[in-house]
């Protein structure tokens, strides 16, 4: 079994990542603080910072879209439900028998195929719905000029906002846990940061 | 800690000017205005009798000085005559203010057309005018209105003095109709506190403009007493320092009532009957000049509706829901303490040797008095927060009421949905007063006067209710109770300086300020759908523990080789 690296990640992903996770982070620590979950920075202050945060993510994400079709690697996120089953089984078996992984990462399909559908679910779904119940939210004295009054209220888009909040902490979690079931134990982790990642 | 002895002092210091200056015009018993523990010295000073020399007039910019005119260069000996004299040259003055709510005590509500005004509201104070016009008409701008037979259209009978003059010695005693008393007379009686007689004529000569003595000379004693009524008004304000009232300071802007009050021809616009509650979406703010019928006392129409700066810019978002004050008066009675409630049902108690009581509270006010029944006062205190939109509804003598509820004076209309209420705060003032237990009203009872039916003079509840019953031309079963009423009075005077102002998480927590106010959603109030909680929480520490339990047995596999 020999280890060789592929570079996978190149500098902009990488820089889009790490920035992306901190905002993420920061934000669902401010967001619970609004929600009224715990007393942290003040509730000033937590809206204060959510809202920069929400703005900064938006501008990062404007360069992350850019990027991705400039680049063609929209296309690493196309879902396939191809070994889809054999990484269900890895990850429910395997990794305690040493079996091998099912999936072999190149430069062109980085991803395995639960990541692509993972990825894809926090980009079409937990993403647009964090997106537009938190646009609705920061733009709530907006609503009446908007004519959209009689149709959104706060409650609803709060109770969407949190919800999507959830998810996220949820992806967040399993995410963070699946980054040790690369190759070895700190492979995934060694490669977001260096942009090379070990493989079999 | 700094800063609270700074406060201290200075409402030490603010207490006692207030008390030298407004000594001689109070036109009630003041209670000694207690305030915090630490101001001892000031009641005190309060109580003693102002002997001190009222301060030199300041300079005026007016072009008129009315101590050189010859009209008011000699002895009058009523007032009736003083006005007389104005009315030579202020020819228009009496027929402008006989057009005023201030002078009929009548307002026709145009909205709900209830027929309002101190002459037919009762209220959970002094209950009504009614049958004690001697001794409440001390706070009407007229000379001589003791009973149903005053003329409204004589001139004479206008007081022009009680809010122009500027000596301080003018005091509209209670029990004389509305005159000063024109020889110096013990007041209250058997007090040994002695009223003097004001000289007419150097009351006359120092006319000018309002000040805020002299709109509070009666408006700061509402109720019948200082600081009893509102809460936000009260002597205090006769010369605040600046944590009080960042308008009316003196060494700042030095505003006086009419400064937003802004009266043309002695209309003075304002109201309680029918304010303007919601200065914001509809109309455009009030501009000074402009020909209008907009109210020019409401914040908005100095500072508009977005008067926050850009960095602030979250507060102007919350202008179409909250009224300025909730946040800029974050509580009231700051200068002193107010009444909060008030039971007439236990009035009446006598000591075997048949006289009246009076008690004091731990702070030296008034907790008991055998006139009025059981007091308690507060300082300092957080409002109360509703919507409203300006529909105020009031329970009249001849409305029925519910005598197993609460009896709502007045109800402040609004909520969150229609589109014209703010979120307001309120002083609700509660108390128990008497109705007509069978045709369940409101009766207006018969306090004060010499003869034999008034409550003051014999205690008695039956002869009271009949004589004022009958004085208000009202039918009374004969057949008394005490029934628990709320009165709610909008909080907008006393807005304090910026830094004082409420903070975010003032509102935006759990248990904050505005925890009783329904119909919205607010961030960090605990207004969460509890499900998505408990759900998302749970399946978030699913997910935890899942992984762990992974984790653990990849370790576990691996140790095993």
């Amino acid at each position: 079994m020999s280890v060789e690296k592929i570079y996978v990640f190149k500098l902009f992903e990488r820089f889009w990542h790490w920035s992306q996770a901190s905002l993420i982070i920061f934000m669902l620590v401010t967001g619970f603080e609004v929600h009224g979950s715990y007393h942290l920075f003040g509730f000033a202050k937590a809206v204060g910072y959510h809202t920069i945060a929400a703005w900064t993510l938006i501008g990062l994400w404007i360069f992350a879209i850019f990027w991705h079709f400039t680049t063609g690697e929209w296309k690493q996120y196309i879902p396939t439900l191809e070994k889809v089953e054999a990484m269900i089984k890895y990850y429910a078996l395997g990794m305690f028998t040493h079996a091998p992984h099912p999936f072999r990462a190149t430069q062109l399909k980085k991803h395995n195929p639960l990541q692509r559908l993972a990825y894809l679910g926090v980009m079409l779904f937990i993403g647009p719905l964090l997106w537009f119940s938190g646009w609705f939210y920061l733009f709530y004295s907006e609503w009446n000029a908007w004519g959209v009054d009689k149709y959104v209220s706060l409650e609803w888009v709060a109770l969407f906002h949190t919800a999507g909040a959830f998810f996220m902490l949820i992806f967040l979690i399993a995410h963070l846990y699946l980054t040790t079931a690369g190759h070895t134990p700190t492979s995934h982790i060694k490669a977001m940061i260096t942009g090379w990642e070990e493989v079999e | 800690m700094l800063s609270k002895i700074k406060i201290a002092l200075s409402t030490l210091v603010a207490g006692a000017t207030v008390a030298a200056l407004t000594a001689f015009a109070t036109p009630a018993p003041a209670p000694a205005p207690a305030q915090m523990p630490a101001n001892a010295a000031a009641p005190a000073q309060a109580a003693m009798p102002a002997a001190t020399p009222v301060p030199a007039i300041k300079a005026s910019n007016s072009t008129a000085d009315h101590s050189k005119f010859k009209e008011l260069q000699k002895t009058f000996k009523s007032a009736p005559e003083v006005t007389k004299a104005c009315l030579t040259c202020h020819t228009e003055a009496a027929k402008q203010i006989q057009k005023t709510k201030h002078w009929t005590f009548e307002f026709i509500n145009p909205e709900t057309k209830q027929k309002l005004g101190k002459k037919h509201v009762i209220n959970n104070f002094c209950t009504a005018v009614e049958s004690n016009q001697k001794f409440c008409n001390a706070c009407h701008i007229g000379y001589g209105w003791e009973n149903d037979k005053f003329d409204f259209t004589a001139e004479q009978n206008v007081d022009c003095v009680v809010c122009h003059e500027s000596t301080g010695t003018y005091r509209k005693v209670p029990g004389l109709s509305g005159h000063p008393t024109y020889k110096d007379m013990e007041f209250p009686p058997h007090s040994g506190k002695i009223v003097k007689a004001p000289d007419l004529s150097k009351v006359a000569q120092s006319v000018g403009k309002t000040s805020r003595a002299n709109c509070g000379s009666c408006h700061f004693y509402g109720g019948g007493g200082d600081a009893v009524k509102h809460g936000d008004i009260d002597s205090s304000l006769t010369n605040p320092p600046r944590y009080l009232d960042v308008h009316m300071e003196k060494k700042g802007l030095n505003f006086s009532c009419g400064t937003c009050h802004m009266t043309s021809a002695h209309q003075v616009p304002g109201s309680r009957y029918a304010p303007t509650a919601a200065d914001t979406k509809d109309a455009a703010p009030h501009m000074r000049g402009k020909a209008d019928n907009s109210n020019p006392s409401t914040c908005q129409s100095c500072h508009g509706t977005k008067p926050h700066p850009a960095k602030m810019a979250k507060l102007n978002e919350h202008t179409d829901k909250i009224a300025c004050q909730t946040c800029h008066i974050p509580e009231y009675a700051r200068g002193q303490a107010t009444k909060m409630t008030w039971d007439w049902s236990t009035a009446g108690k006598l000591t075997p040797e048949g006289k009246p009581i009076t008690k004091k509270d731990s702070a030296g006010r008034n907790a008991y008095d055998s006139k009025k029944g059981d007091f308690t006062w507060e300082d300092h205190v957080i409002p109360e927060y509703v919507w409203f939109n300006g529909k105020v509804n009031y329970t009249l003598r001849e409305t029925k009421l519910d005598p197993s509820k609460v009896v709502k004076i007045n109800s402040f209309e609004g909520s969150a949905s229609d589109g014209k209420s703010l979120i307001w705060p309120i002083k609700v003032f509660r108390g128990q007063q008497p109705y007509d237990s069978v045709s369940n009203t409101l009766l207006v009872p018969h306090t004060f006067g010499d003869d034999d039916t008034s409550f003051w003079s014999n205690f008695n509840w039956d002869k009271s209710l009949e004589a004022g019953m009958k004085a208000a031309n009202a039918p009374y079963s004969g057949k008394y109770g005490f029934v628990k009423t709320e009165m709610s009075w909008p909080i907008t005077h006393m807005v304090a300086p910026k830094a004082d102002a409420l903070t975010c998480a003032q509102c935006h927590s759990h248990n904050g300020r505005l925890k009783n106010v329904t119909g919205i959603y607010m961030p960090g109030r605990g207004d969460n759908n509890k499900w998505l909680d408990m759900g998302g929480w749970t399946i978030a520490l699913l997910t935890l523990i899942g992984v762990l339990l992974h984790g653990a047995g990849r370790i576990y596999a691996n140790r095993k080789g």
